[in-house]
């Protein structure tokens, strides 16, 4: 069955700056899949064209080579199916909050009326906690957290079949990402849509997703590994660190992301068009004889 | 008590400008007494009075008796202030928001596209620094009609800042926000007009208020030499007539003109300002 988007052979290469010799290639052969109501995260380093992955599946670079396929249709520019928000929030500074989010409702739905646009205008900012004044301030007015609340409410008011987030909590103070990660976990659950997030945040990723994607470093970044978090839902902040999983799932990733993934930089694929090895971490006892991790190929 | 910055200065402005009359009132010396003319003086016309620089209270006094009847109108040569000042914010602005209107879309295509801008940017770079004056005779020949001529030449002067500013404003308008148009499927008018448009608007702004600007300074000039109406026609009227009383004042009229339209344009730019 193929999956409800689909990333086939990806690569973004640009040509070498003085017209000859090899072109630098960020990532090639890029394949992988996401399924309908999944909270899929990517971590790897910066340079690694994790944000190129993020703005093709927008619509709004091109890769080189390689296709996307979402619904059965292919991906091609952007389009309101798939919403984005963006790492510094990309607010249109002269509208005020409330503004910034019916600017959007009304582009997906231009036959509405305005009372119905600003009604769900409103049901979505009040989601995120955006209400009673706030809403009708400009976005200098409001702090980042703040900013960050109404680009989320911005991206799922116009209920796109796929959310692209590109590390939105990057710019935030701890506490401020704490409690807007859980505003998008409890509209993520009410909305069940398929999101897509870029982070640089191991716990982040741990406590958001139910699937991690591991990026190699560039150039030649590929995604190596797709990491299935075994955790139930709703996770509490506080007592997820005590399921049997999460340490060993937490290692696992900080282990390839300061050894494994300069380790497999660079290297050629054993198999073109190989989709990333699935790890996935069982809730059985440990048995000493066995390697506390093993990969499942699908 | 101490008193607000804002109003010590309004009290030092009003300060400086009595002391500045005083002392122009005072620098200019009393007409000699009449007194008996020697033969040799009445021969040589010593006898009449010598033109002088008014003292500022004949200027406020005529400043009085103009702006309480402005807009008398006493045939070609003898018509109110307000009907002078009237005549040219009709020129200045009918060529100005001409200008407005083609350098505005026009910025936008030159800040649009690079290929256009690469295109334009010789033909700018000579026209620009252009005298709009220089242009006077060729629009007479062209035009053939004076009134046209002064308003093709405000025109001319008021279109650089204009299209410059609006070109630059539209080629600066950050790529997040033309990315927030694109994933919202706005078509390449909507684009303009809701996102790039008000993007742009604070610089589209400064251009047009430095335009303004300039065509008021222009046409004062322009109307020296086309003759007929307007302020700057009266200045030189008044210059012809030797009555620098009205010379003065009609100076301070085109300040104070000058000081509103900049006013104006200064409350629309604040208008459209963002702060990111």
């Amino acid at each position: 069955m193929t999956p409800f988007l689909s990333i086939e052979g990806l690569a973004k290469r640009f040509p070498p700056q003085d017209g000859k010799g090899e072109p630098l290639t960020v990532f090639e052969d890029v394949s992988f899949g996401i399924e309908k109501g999944e909270f899929v995260c990517i971590i790897g380093h910066s340079g690694c064209g994790k944000s190129t992955i993020l703005n093709v599946l927008a619509g709004l670079d091109e890769a080189s080579d390689g296709v996307v396929v979402m619904d059965g249709k292919e991906v091609r520019g952007p389009s309101l199916d798939r919403g984005v928000v963006f790492q510094n929030y990309s607010l249109l500074p002269w509208l005020s909050a409330l503004k910034n989010v019916t600017f959007a409702v009304a582009a997906r739905h231009p036959s509405w009326s305005k009372e119905q646009v600003r009604a769900h205008a409103y049901r979505f900012l009040e989601m995120v906690g955006l209400s009673g004044g706030a809403e009708l301030r400009k976005p200098s007015q409001l702090s980042g957290g703040m900013r960050q609340r109404v680009s989320i409410a911005r991206a799922f008011a116009i209920e796109p079949k796929l959310l692209l987030l590109d590390e939105p909590f990057g710019a935030l103070d701890a506490l401020t990402r704490g409690s807007i990660q859980d505003e998008l976990l409890k509209i993520w659950s009410e909305t069940e849509q398929t999101v897509f997030m870029i982070t640089h945040d191991v716990d982040e990723a741990l406590y958001l997703a139910d699937r991690i994607l591991l990026m190699t470093n560039g150039p030649y970044a590929r995604v190596a590994e797709s990491v299935e978090i075994g955790i139930p839902r709703p996770r509490s902040r506080d007592r997820i660190v005590d399921h049997p999983n999460y340490y060993k799932t937490r290692n696992h990733l900080v282990h390839f992301l300061h050894r494994r993934s300069k380790e497999l930089a660079g290297r050629e694929h054993a198999r073109k068009g190989a989709r990333p090895a699935t790890v996935r971490f069982g809730d059985e006892p440990e048995d000493p004889s066995r390697p506390a991790i093993y990969a499942v190929n699908t | 008590m101490k008193l607000s910055l804002k109003l010590r200065a309004a009290m030092l402005s009003v300060a400086l400008l009595l002391l500045g009359m005083a002392i122009w009132e005072i620098a200019i010396p009393a007409p000699e007494a009449a007194r008996e003319l020697t033969e040799y003086e009445k021969l040589t016309g010593g006898g009449a009075p010598k033109a002088g620089v008014p003292p500022p209270s004949q200027v406020l006094a005529r400043a009085w008796e103009e702006l309480s009847d402005p807009f008398y109108d006493a045939g070609p040569n003898d018509k109110g202030i307000g009907i002078q000042v009237g005549y040219s914010l009709y020129r200045v602005l009918s060529g100005y928001f001409g200008a407005a209107l083609i350098a505005i879309p026009l910025g936008f295509l030159i800040g649009m596209s690079p290929l256009m801008y690469r295109a334009l940017d010789p033909f700018i770079q000579v026209l620009r620094p252009i005298s709009p004056l220089a242009w006077m005779p060729l629009a007479l020949f062209v035009i053939q009609d004076s009134q046209a001529s002064a308003i093709f030449v405000i025109f001319i002067c008021s279109i650089w800042p204009m299209l410059i500013n609006t070109a630059f404003g539209v080629a600066g308008v950050r790529k997040d926000w033309v990315n927030v148009a694109r994933t919202h499927e706005l078509g390449a008018f909507r684009t303009a007009f809701t996102v790039i448009l008000p993007a742009a608007a604070p610089t589209i702004l400064t251009g047009m208020r430095i335009s303004i600007g300039i065509a008021w300074l222009v046409i004062v000039a322009a109307e020296m030499l086309v003759g007929g109406t307007g302020i700057g026609y009266y200045v030189w009227n008044e210059w012809n007539n030797l009555d620098l009383t009205s010379v003065i004042f009609s100076i301070l009229v085109i300040g104070v003109v000058g000081m509103a339209l900049d006013a104006a344009f200064g409350r629309i730019q604040r208008a459209v300002q963002y702060s990111e």
